[in-house]
């Protein structure tokens, strides 16, 4: 298998919240497909292999096109592996149906990139979070959507208020506070602030920094863009075409990264220094 | 050597509002120079480009000051001759390469009508400019892109053909509206270069909008940065760089994520610089309603 295995400490059973083996996605190429028969497969993953610690922070970076989406809604079963093992908690969760997976579900949650896109323009942010809530069958709801905009450093009379009358920034922090309001455990959180002007980017970093610390959650956090991670991530996982070219703990990734696909795309990150060597 | 373009002054407001969202903006470009117009969504730094350019949308005007286009007052020109002189010498590198394109034309038609409708070539002349542009902005096989639907490309092909485009007519001044934001950070290093290659070669003016020091630091000589329409600090790239005098740039470039000193970046931008800022801006307005 390609890369090295990224968990520094050696897992137990106990604290390993994900794992993954030999994890592969494919998908049919319609382009190519002929007018009879199958369409042929595109390998989107070849073969990832990923441990994901509880209480870790792991960061997924790679060009557009690299899997590192698909890796992430793969894990999350939102889309179907072709090979492979996913673990969730010990348990094999790679071929569990819809009914048993609902559970699940409640326990694994996703912050998508654009905010304006995943609210609902047509309910109020209380309702965007509670919805969710009832879904599931908590108790109190009125209470937690409060505990959640709290958390998220909203002020509570904003349930009020319809996605469209927020800014950037805050319509993300209503994603996150939709997403922790089930008290989950894992968090995917694909590119939330690649939209977002660089105040409010590390506004909401900064409130996802604090609440993984607070509430002691698991996240994967993927971004095209290394600068963020660091701030973010325990570990990183550099995917290129489906490969993992490099996965290993953070700050040795990016004082002394390994892969040369790696310090290419280091290089590129344009430093707010007009004295960058590489340019 | 005087100044290619000169904003003066300029107020633009929602017509028939008292509210302006460009505030008294002045700024100037020398040939060959690049000034970055830095800020957050809403600061009204694409509004600038849309102003020069003439494609301000209908419901706002503009209601003071003036812009200099080769020493032309444009705001007193009759519209044609406006059009005609802003067709003739200036460009758009727009944001996103995929709305910018028409879908349903392949590319050669894309780059060469401009060319031939607006600059009177001929046709073949077009195409042989199209063909040698392509070249210059590093695209392998000209012929092939040319007769492709922009579908069938990738953002970075897509950038590179609007790069081409822009500096098709020799325009002397080129907008630069956040070319990038859509792209990968390898592809973005890609197409900065190639912008400052083109830029540096035909020695053309250009405003570089973007939200992102980071970018305004590799392509640019001078800066401003605007905050709700106004201009807040002016400066020379190396010296903003050293330390940004106003407190709301200075917040802006904290906030600015650096991966080789994670501790000194990713600061979140301090309430009361944000506050402070937009008094500035409004005891601006006050100032100028009495002035006006």
């Amino acid at each position: 298998m390609v890369g090295e295995t990224g968990a520094d400490k050696v897992a137990t059973k106990s604290d390993l919240l994900f794992s993954a083996k030999g994890l592969e996605v494919a998908f049919p190429d319609m382009g190519a497909k002929p007018v009879f028969g199958r369409a042929p497969l595109i390998q989107i993953l070849n073969g990832i292999d990923l441990d994901i610690t509880r209480g870790s922070v792991l960061g997924i970076v790679g060009g557009s096109g690299s899997g590192k989406s698909t890796l992430g809604r793969a894990l999350l079963r939102l889309i179907e592996p072709t090979a492979g093992i996913i673990e969730f908690d010990g348990q094999d969760i790679t071929h569990l149906g819809e009914d048993a997976l609902r559970p699940i579900r409640r326990r694994m949650q996703m912050i998508f990139q654009d905010p304006m896109s995943s609210l609902n323009p047509r309910q109020r942010v209380g309702a965007i979070i509670a919805d969710p809530m009832q879904m599931h069958g908590f108790e109190n709801i009125s209470t937690r959507v409060d505990d959640a905009l709290d958390h998220v450093g909203l002020p509570r009379n904003f349930r009020s208020r319809y996605p469209h009358e927020l800014s950037g920034g805050q319509r993300q922090r209503v994603g996150i506070a939709r997403a922790i309001a089930l008290k989950p455990e894992f968090i995917l959180a694909d590119e939330i602030v690649s939209g977002l002007d660089v105040s409010s980017q590390a506004q909401v970093l900064n409130v996802l920094a604090g609440l993984v610390k607070e509430l002691g959650l698991t996240l994967a956090f993927i971004s095209h863009d290394l600068s963020v991670i660091r701030r973010l991530c325990d570990t990183v996982m550099v995917l290129q075409r489906g490969n993992i070219v490099e996965y290993g703990d953070a700050n040795s990734l990016f004082d002394a990264p390994k892969s040369a696909y790696t310090r290419e795309l280091l290089d590129a990150i344009p430093l707010p220094d007009p004295q960058q060597a590489g340019w | 050597m005087s100044a290619f373009l000169t904003v003066n002054n300029l107020s633009a407001a929602l017509h028939g509002f008292d509210q302006r969202v460009l505030r008294s903006v002045s700024f100037s470009i020398d040939t060959g120079e690049v000034l970055g117009l830095v800020g957050e969504s809403g600061a009204g730094k694409s509004m600038i480009g849309k102003a020069i350019l003439g494609i301000l949308p209908s419901a706002i005007e503009i209601v003071e000051g003036e812009i200099l286009l080769d020493g032309q007052d444009l705001q007193k020109m009759k519209p044609a001759d406006r059009r005609r002189l802003i067709g003739a010498t200036a460009a758009l590198i727009p944001q996103d390469p995929l709305t910018a394109l028409n879908p349903s034309r392949r590319i050669e038609p894309q780059i060469t009508n401009r060319l031939v409708d607006i600059l009177g070539w001929t046709k073949s002349d077009a195409r042989g400019r199209a063909m040698e542009l392509l070249n210059e902005v590093h695209i392998d096989n000209p012929e092939r892109v040319m007769a492709s639907y922009p579908h069938e490309l990738s953002g970075g092909m897509r950038q590179r053909v609007l790069i081409a485009s822009a500096f098709a007519a020799n325009p002397k001044l080129v907008i630069a509206d956040e070319p990038t934001t859509a792209l990968d950070v390898t592809v973005q290093k890609q197409i900065l270069r190639l912008i400052r290659e083109l830029q540096t070669r035909h020695s053309t003016a250009m405003v570089f909008v973007t939200h992102d020091l980071g970018v305004v630091s590799k392509v640019c000589q001078r800066l401003s940065v605007l905050y709700g329409g106004k201009i807040v600090e002016n400066s020379s790239v190396p010296d903003f760089f050293e330390g940004p005098k106003h407190a709301y740039s200075r917040a802006l470039l904290a906030a600015t994520p650096k991966y080789n000193d994670p501790d000194a970046s990713l600061l979140p931008v301090d309430e009361a610089v944000i506050e402070a800022v937009a008094a500035e801006v409004l005891a601006a307005d006050k100032e100028w309603r009495h002035g006006g």
